[in-house]
Order: structure tokens, then C-alpha cells, then sequence
């Protein structure tokens, strides 16, 4: 019988299966953070149970850690405790930690891939939605609870109804000034941030295939936001050649034997979905986001759509207007912005920062603008340094800071003040996330760029011609 | 951890009828510094319960004294966003055992269904059905009841079936976790272990 890539990796991992409940799910690797694994610690000391694959869990600090003087002690308490429990309860079960100011530390996401931690046709997990981004590499990586982070630690398994199959098709080349994060904001303005729950996502054509890794991973990285647990990508050379010889991918014999397997990870021809999407690359055009969910994007140079044109009632998008600010039929472009924040799990590696150096180099910051830059990792940090990054920017009127989630999702003390508008690379644009009354105006690292230089919301293509 | 039976739920109910209820409303990531599981209820919809100062939103439902029980209704896809189980904690914290929504987002309800909250997905229409009997009587009840996967309104008695699976169903019934499941069977998963090439 035929099936689809996701059928494939899924099925391997199926342990048990249950009638009319869910499979028992084998987990291949294992990534936590400081802040929802502690509680499934102490589940395990309340049962007296050890981590049975310490070996298969890896741990980093990252949504809470501070993104200016690393070097100093977290002066938070609360915050400097979680960090210390990460540290404790990986040395208790021998798990691998990577803690603030190690050389392999970043956001989770980040540092997956760098170390070959991410593989092809492996099961992923970890306590934080935006796992998905793994799905890059063809793996199947999903977010969990602190429950299920416990039952990966206590038994490698998890219990999950397998998820319906979706295949979103999006043929054509990037356009100028159009990158992975357009594409992504873009499908999810089609689907509404509800539009793939209860599915699987598997990204296909020519888009996907001409993309980097690294453009793969921020496409993957936000299929939560329209609902669905994961998104994945066939592996292919460009897959291979990203991950070969990094520290945890298999070597040798190891590596020729996963070759073999790697190479049948693909959706079969006559396979069917229970839904399936295509979009064209020459509807896509740089995107942002005007309202408190990461569905309601529109390309830049539209105006704000009417209430009777959107998917949500209209009291709810009201609401939503009225905490950003802005009017049904405002255009976007001109819009006054006080922040902006390049980094996260979504556009925090290096080509994004390379993307952002390319419009503000010999350009300067506008004066009024607050600009927080954070790198996905130390790897990251040191490449921008390596590649002369640091210096463009820094000539520009920047500053990079120090690895972490940062301004994502405001944990730490990078919050974006009450009623302030901030031009972000990650994720999410709820109401407050960026910090309580936070205003948040999603978009790719270029769009950062050029709102950055001009203190508006700015075409980038502008600078690019 | 084993959690409470759950069983038939008869209780009033807090209405929120607002889609998208994402969990960063739900709990705000600035209140995920604790590393117990424990009072996560005083900050539930942090954001639209208390002004910056500190006081509280008299105009939203949780703090309006005319609504009360185990109940809470929301509107469409009700907890999208993270992964939070703090979310699902804030909302057991709070005292409430069922979340009634017309759509959940797939995490929030998986995060809910393992501390047991049930979460209940009716129709748009019972939905609104819903939220309109509650505004008319705020002391309104209505009744779930798991065995038979139903949800009624009291008043009316109007009924409507709701799905969950089986294998959850027995374990809420009972207050099994997955966790106890999962140990079981320790020695099935360590023999899967040796298949795996990496």
C-alpha cells in the first residue's frame, strides 16, 4: 500500500497500539528547557522513577535566560531557580546540559539542528510548540505538555491518536524581497490560525525544494500557528549535506546504514491526504501581520481588511483592531513602529541575520527605533562576528546581544512596553505577548530590516532593487 | 500523577465568548517561572482580569460575581497557541473541571485531557445555544455527563452527544494517567528500544 512520508516515519514508532485510543509513541530525541520540565522531574521523584534514555534527552536553557551580561548571576530569583533545576535535574539523570554561557547554548530549536541532535525519519519532541521546526529534516517533531514530557523522560514513550495528513503545495519561486517567512505567513493567512488542526503537515513543491534548511526550518517552525501539531519536509541532499558530521549525526557504517533508510523517506506518488492545499509563489508578496493572531497577515502593501471579509466573528476582530490600534482599510505601509526584534526559533539563525545585514548595511537606524538583535545561539553569534556581520550592523547603529528566546515571548526582561509597536521576526502577535500591552507586528527579517532604517512599516523591496 | 474521578459534572458556568483564546491569554509566559505546580490560578487570563495596577477588570466574567461554577465556555478554537500545560493548570487551578468550546486547539486539549480537565467540543449551534442561556440566567446549569458523553442544558434540557476516545474516557472515569499506563508496559517499550538505529 502506498503512504505518505509522515505515514512512514510515524508508523516505525508505533510500540503498542490501543483500540479506539491512542498509540504508544516511541520518542528518538528528547530536548528541554528550563521552564516546563521541572514539574516533570518532580513527577519522577514522586513516582521514584529514573529517566530510562538519559542518553536521548538533551537539555538547554533558553525561554528565561537574560540576552545582555551572561556572565553575571541571573538576578531574577524565580528565573535563576528554574535555570538551576534544568542544571540539577540533568546532572541527577545524567542528561546532557548546555546552560547559560556554554558554547552550545541557544533556543532549543537552534541548537537541535546545529548538533545533528535533528534527524531524518527521527520522532522529536519537546515542551514547546514550536518543535515543529524539526520537521525541516523530514523528522516528525511536535510540541508536548509537561505530562508527556515526564512520560518521555520516565519511558521514552508518549501516547498519541495518530494525526490526519495535509499536504500544502506551493509551486514557484521566491520572488524579490520574499522569503521562507513570507511563505509561511502567507499559507497560515489562507487556513486562519485554526485551519490544520487535527492534521500533520507535509510541504511540497518547488518552493520547499529550492529553499535552504534553514528557510525549511522557519516555514516548519510555524505550523503551529495554523493549528497543526507538526509540518515536515522530505530530506533530500540539501538535508544531508546540512547535517553530515555534525556532533550527534550518525558516523561511518552508522551514517551509511541511516543513508539507506533516509532514502526511502518520501511521500509515494498515488499516497493520499485527507486535505491538500496549493498556493502559488506569485501571489506571495512580503507579509505582516495587523492584528493578535499569527492568521490575520496580509501582504504588505494591502490595506486591513473589512470585518465582513475575515474568518472571525466580528465582535473578535474588533477586538483585535482595537488593541493594535488600527482601522478596517488602513493601508500598512507608513505605519509608525517603536521596536524591533530579530531573533527566535522562527528567523534566529544565520541567513536571517545575513537577510537583515543586507538591507541596513551603509544605511542607519532611525533614531526613534529600539532595536533588540538575538542570536538563535552562540554558533550563530560567532558566525555573525565571523562572517563580518557584526561590524555592518554595528556601523548601522546596532547592537547584537546574547542567545535566548528574548522578546518572543517576554519572559525574561526584553519586554516591548504597554502600546508600543514592535516589528518581529518570531512568532506570535497575541495581545501582550511581547510584553503586557505589547503590540506586535509580525514579519520576516527583511521587513525588520527596512522598518528598522525608516521607523515605518516598509516595503523592503525598496532597498533591494 | 493519578488525578479526580471525573464522572457527571452539574454546575453554572463562566462564559467567554471570544475566539482564538490563545494561551498566552490563558497564562502569560511571564508568570511560567515557578517550577511546582502551584497557584497558577491567580493568574489565569492574567491580562484581562487585572488593570496594570493591580485591580481588578470589573467588566470581565471571571471577576463578575454573577457567574460561578466548574464550567467554563469558551469560544471558538480556545487555546491555540503554546504548549503550555500551565494553561490547563491555571484553568484546573481556578476550580473549574470541564472547558466547553465549539473548537479546541490540539495541544490545550491534550495538556487538558492529562491533569483532568475534560474538555468538550459541541456544535457552533449548542454553542451559542450556550451562551445565550447563561446570559438570560447566569445560575444556569448544565450537566456532563462522561459515560454517556453527553452535555445538556438544564434548563431547557436540550442535549448533545460529545466524542472523546475510549481509552481517555476510561482513564478519566477512573483518574488513570498515562503515566501509570505507559509503566506497565516498560518492558515492551525496552524491547522496541533495541530496533531503533538511532
Amino acid at each position: 500500500m502506498s503512504s505518505t512520508l509522515f505515514d512512514k516515519v510515524w508508523d516505525t514508532h508505533v510500540v503498542r497500539k490501543i483500540k479506539g485510543g491512542p498509540d504508544v509513541f516511541f520518542i528518538d530525541r528528547h530536548l528541554i528547557h528550563e521552564v516546563t520540565s521541572p514539574v516533570a522531574f518532580l513527577g519522577l521523584k514522586a513516582r521514584g522513577v529514573k529517566v530510562m534514555e538519559p542518553q536521548r534527552t538533551f537539555a538547554t536553557a533558553d525561554h528565561n535566560t537574560p540576552t545582555i551580561n551572561q556572565h553575571l548571576p541571573v538576578k531574577n530569583p524565580l528565573s535563576a531557580n528554574q535555570l538551576k533545576a534544568l542544571e540539577e535535574n540533568s546532572k541527577e539523570h545524567g542528561i546532557l546540559h548546555w546552560g547559560l554561557g556554554h558554547k552550545s547554548n541557544g533556543i532549543v530549536h537552534v541548537v537541535g539542528p546545529e548538533n545533528g541532535i535533528t534527524l531524518p525519519g527521527a520522532t522529536i519532541v519537546c515542551g514547546d510548540s514550536h518543535t515543529s521546526t524539526h520537521g525541516a529534516f523530514g523528522a516528525i517533531a511536535f510540541g508536548i505538555g509537561t505530562s508527556e514530557v515526564e512520560m518521555v523522560l520516565s519511558t521514552q514513550c508518549i501516547m498519541q491518536p495518530k494525526p490526519k495528513k495535509m499536504r500544502i503545495n506551493v509551486e514557484g519561486s521566491l520572488g524579490l524581497g520574499v522569503t521562507p517567512k513570507d511563505v509561511a505567513l502567507y499559507i497560515i493567512s489562507q487556513l486562519s490560525t485554526s485551519g490544520a488542526t487535527g492534521y500533520f503537515v507535509e510541504y511540497a513543491g518547488t518552493v520547499f525544494e529550492e529553499m535552504s534548511m534553514e528557510g525549511r526550518m522557519t516555514v516548519c517552525n510555524l505550523s503551529i500557528e495554523m493549528g497543526a501539531r507538526g509540518g515536515m519536509i522530505a530530506p533530500d541532499d540539501k538535508t544531508y549535506e546540512y547535517i553530515k558530521g555534525r556532533r550527534f549525526t550518525p558516523k561511518g557504517e552508522d551514517w551509511d546504514k541511516a543513508m539507506e533508510y533516509w532514502k526511502t523517506l518520501k511521500t509515494d506518488e498515488d499516497a493520499v491526504f485527507d486535505k491538500e492545499y496549493t498556493y502559488k509563489t506569485s501571489d506571495i508578496e512580503p507579509m505582516i501581520t495587523y492584528g493578535t493572531n499569527p492568521g490575520m497577515g496580509m501582504g504588505i502593501s494591502n490595506a486591513i481588511p473589512t470585518s465582513d471579509t475575515v474568518q472571525e466573528g466580528k465582535a473578535t476582530y474588533e477586538k483585535s483592531l482595537n488593541y493594535m490600534g488600527y482601522n478596517q482599510g488602513d493601508a500598512m505601509l507608513g505605519k509608525k513602529i517603536d521596536f524591533v526584534f530579530v531573533g527566535s526559533c522562527t528567523n534566529g539563525r544565520i541567513e536571517d541575520f545575513r537577510a537583515f545585514a543586507s538591507i541596513v548595511k551603509g544605511r542607519k537606524k532611525a533614531d526613534h527605533v529600539t532595536a533588540w538583535l538575538v542570536p538563535g545561539s552562540h554558533i550563530v553569534e560567532a558566525k555573525i562576528k565571523e562572517e563580518g556581520l557584526l561590524d555592518i550592523i554595528n556601523e548601522a547603529g546596532f547592537v547584537l546581544r546574547q542567545p535566548g528566546c528574548s522578546a518572543c515571548l517576554a519572559m525574561n526582561d526584553d519586554k516591548i512596553p504597554a502600546g508600543k509597536y514592535s516589528v518581529s521576526t518570531s512568532n506570535r502577535n497575541f495581545e501582550g505577548r511581547q510584553g503586557p500591552g505589547s503590540r506586535t507586528l509580525l514579519a520576516s527579517p527583511l521587513v525588520a530590516a527596512a522598518a528598522a532604517i525608516t521607523g515605518k512599516v516598509t516595503d523592503p523591496r525598496e532597498f533591494l532593487n | 500523577m493519578a488525578y479526580d474521578k471525573f464522572n457527571i459534572l452539574q454546575s453554572s458556568a463562566y462564559p467567554l465568548p471570544i475566539e482564538n483564546v490563545d494561551t498566552d491569554q490563558i497564562i502569560p509566559a511571564r508568570f511560567l517561572k515557578a517550577t511546582e505546580r502551584k497557584g497558577f490560578g491567580d493568574n489565569l487570563f492574567r491580562d484581562w482580569r487585572y488593570n496594570a495596577d493591580g485591580s481588578l477588570k470589573e467588566d470581565f466574567p471571571l471577576n463578575d460575581s454573577k457567574y460561578s461554577g466548574k464550567i467554563l465556555v469558551g469560544g471558538r478554537n480556545f487555546g491555540s497557541g503554546s504548549s503550555r500545560e500551565h494553561a490547563a493548570w491555571a484553568v484546573y487551578d481556578f476550580g473549574f473541571r470541564c472547558v466547553i468550546s465549539s473548537f479546541f486547539a490540539d495541544i490545550f486539549k491534550n495538556n487538558c485531557l492529562n491533569i483532568g480537565v475534560l474538555p468538550v467540543q459541541v456544535s457552533e449551534t449548542f454553542a451559542k445555544e450556550i451562551f445565550a442561556a447563561i446570559e438570560e440566567d447566569p445560575k444556569t446549569e448544565i450537566k456532563v455527563d462522561l459515560d454517556n458523553q453527553t452535555v445538556t442544558l438544564i434548563a431547557t434540557g436540550n442535549s448533545e452527544p460529545f466524542d472523546i476516545n475510549s481509552y481517555k474516557k476510561e482513564n478519566m472515569l477512573n483518574g488513570y494517567d498515562d503515566i501509570d499506563y505507559l509503566q506497565n508496559i516498560k518492558s515492551e517499550i525496552q524491547e522496541f528500544v533495541k530496533t531503533r538505529p538511532f
